[in-house]
């Protein structure tokens, strides 16, 4: 019999599933994988280094582009690194909207990873369906910050502006009209509030849908039960956080064990794995969108009854509201100096994780009390789990290789970063 | 300081003694700094001590104090930061280890006590040229195949030493040295500590 031996096989860096610019190097032994190597840097932009060179504030918009699909979540690290080496506190109103917006990110997050994941494993109309609910929750992103995906709308003390009180809604044109087109924007004629009210009690409706074409689906189960199964000690070993280490059933979100913002006031439960496998990570990531959806309702009716400010009156930090300055001479100075030499952050040193919708993103930021960061650090999750990918992909089928990189839920702007 | 970050400041100090050379609670972090003689039985000790229990690194990244307080920095100047959490206790912990010679700094790989730490100790190798001994497979990760240089250390310019071109002439893919001018358009700038005191005049 003719000796066979293990040969190698070149994945990406422009493979469609590969979710970005990954590429992998894999080993097999006939059609099961005995190693992979995952080469990664191709999207690095050294967004730290470059962190470096601006002030605080000016970083802000960078943290959009880490995780693309998480654009809030990202912020709100780094603005809350920064806030603790300021000592400074948030106005209640501006945790609640953060809290709203990072539970809204996490839906947008999830929706994709559900329609990304779906066609890797050959589930095609899932796509077409999460985009339509996408639609709807990024027109909230444009609304609130101009800007459908890189927002730029956390910062240092608060957030850029509050709630606004109109939608944009669409335009008469050859496919919208008539009847379809009032019809489109009925929920779109009062608030924000109100039209993310209305997505609130849709949404689990439209969970049930996409449960109804996934979760019972024959061809779904065979691609994903007791595929890339972790178990609990390993994944703690491997540094997994969130939906990955929920999967494998260890309770750990930051939301409940190290509460930052309001969480400590909102009702929600975290949804826990049994085996660690991908089916496992997938009714995971659904139930915490349920979960986020009500944290989102419970927000929307805070936010109706308080108002108040958004952003700190620290003029040290944050700009003095733009009628004052063009009054007073304190104020346009406070203004002047923000807007050139930018704020002085105290000596010290600091870590600040918040639970994104892909795990820990963590910000450790190292400060000598210059107008920028000395050193930053982005602990990003997709990272850590991608480097676990050798071991989830030993000894599956080289087609299984695809359901783990769409189970790790990967983007490639925060682990190049 | 809150009570739980106290109960973790007294078990350090009963299970690691004197092994911590320096520790700082600020921020409600605390943050200990070791020397690559006791890294890795530091790092067991953490892991593995019923009391502390850190099952989790988080984070492991390497830090150039070369211009710390533009320069002003006693000391070594090149550090391996991690953050390592427990599941189990529900606190964090920050471990620093200055790496002895500034010239070939070397710090001890802690891969075999959380194998999560391979890829960030790749990094900091790439990034800053810290050599993790001990490490299986201490191969580049970030940057391009076949760079030249360790990009995060503080004297390595912003802008880079090289940049890449298609050349028609030559029907590939060229590397030129940089054409890019560096400029700064916010300076840096330390304050020293009782800039703009009313009472200082």
């Amino acid at each position: 019999m003719a000796d066979i031996q293990n040969y190698t096989l070149n994945f990406g860096p422009q493979h469609p599933a590969a979710h970005g610019v990954l590429r992998m190097v894999l080993e097999l032994d006939g059609e099961v994988v005995t190693r992979a190597d995952p080469h990664i840097g191709m999207l690095h932009r050294a967004t730290e280094k470059l962190a470096e060179t601006r002030t605080w504030v000016q970083s802000v918009p960078y943290m959009d582009r880490l995780d693309y699909m998480s654009m809030m979540c990202n912020e709100h690290a780094y603005c809350m690194a920064i806030e603790k080496l300021l000592g400074i506190e948030v106005p209640i109103r501006a945790q609640y909207i953060r809290v709203m917006f990072d539970e809204i990110t996490r839906i947008l997050n999830h929706l994709l990873w559900i329609g990304a994941h779906g066609l890797d494993v050959g589930a095609m109309t899932m796509m077409l369906y999460a985009m339509r609910e996408r639609e709807d929750l990024v027109d909230c992103y444009e609304a609130v910050s101009g800007a459908r995906w890189h927002a730029a709308y956390y910062r240092p003390g608060g957030v850029y502006r509050d709630l606004p009180d109109s939608m944009p809604k669409y335009k008469e044109s050859k496919w919208k009209k008539g009847a379809d087109l009032k019809k489109l924007n009925e929920a779109r004629s009062g608030t924000l509030l109100d039209f993310l009210d209305d997505f609130v009690s849709r949404f689990p409706k439209l969970l049930d849908e996409y449960e109804t074409l996934l979760t019972d689906n024959r061809i779904w189960k065979q691609r994903l039960v007791n595929v890339g199964v972790v178990s609990p000690e390993r994944a703690l070993q491997l540094g997994f956080t969130g939906p990955m280490l929920r999967g494998s059933g260890i309770a750990w979100d930051l939301r409940k064990k190290q509460p930052y913002e309001v969480y400590d006031r909102l009702d929600f439960d975290i949804p826990v794995g049994v085996t660690g496998d991908c089916y496992d990570r997938y009714l995971v990531r659904v139930e915490e969108m349920r979960q986020s959806n009500r944290i989102v309702k419970q927000c929307i009716d805070w936010l109706r009854v308080n108002p108040g400010p958004v952003i700190t009156d620290n003029y040290k930090v944050a700009s003095p509201p733009r009628a004052r300055m063009k009054s007073n001479m304190e104020e346009l100075i406070h203004h002047f100096k923000l807007c050139t030499e930018g704020m002085h952050v105290p000596e010290g040193q600091v870590y600040s994780a918040i639970e994104h919708p892909k795990g820990e993103f963590g910000i450790y930021a190292v400060s000598d009390g210059a107008n920028k960061p000395y050193r930053l650090k982005i602990r990003s999750p997709g990272y850590v789990h991608l480097s676990a990918l050798s071991e989830m992909t030993q000894g599956h089928m080289i087609a299984d290789v695809v359901t783990m990189v769409g189970t790790i839920d990967i983007v490639f702007g925060e682990i190049d970063r | 300081m809150s009570a739980k970050l106290e109960l973790l400041g007294q078990n350090l100090q009963k299970h690691l003694g004197d092994r911590i050379r320096a520790s700082e609670a600020a921020l409600g972090e605390i943050t200990i700094d070791v020397t690559p003689a006791d890294y890795l039985d530091v790092m067991k000790t953490l892991r593995d001590e019923p009391e502390l229990r850190f099952e989790q690194l988080m984070d492991l990244c390497g830090v150039d104090y070369s211009t710390y307080r533009n320069g002003n920095w006693q000391g070594r100047r090149f550090a391996a930061v991690s953050q390592l959490l427990s599941v189990t206790h529900n606190w964090r912990v920050c471990v620093r280890c200055f790496a002895a010679d500034d010239d070939f700094p070397s710090i001890p790989s802690v891969v075999s006590i959380w194998n999560s730490v391979g890829w960030f100790e790749r990094e900091a190798f790439d990034l800053y040229g810290i050599v993790f001994p001990g490490h299986p497979d201490l191969r580049r990760l970030l940057t391009d195949y076949g760079f030249v240089g360790h990009p995060f250390r503080k004297d390595f310019p912003i802008y880079g030493y090289v940049e890449m071109r298609y050349d028609p002439d030559e029907q590939r893919v060229v590397y030129q040295p940089v054409t890019i001018e560096p400029r700064e358009i916010t300076p840096r700038i330390v304050r020293e500590e009782s800039y703009g005191d009313v009472e200082n005049g």
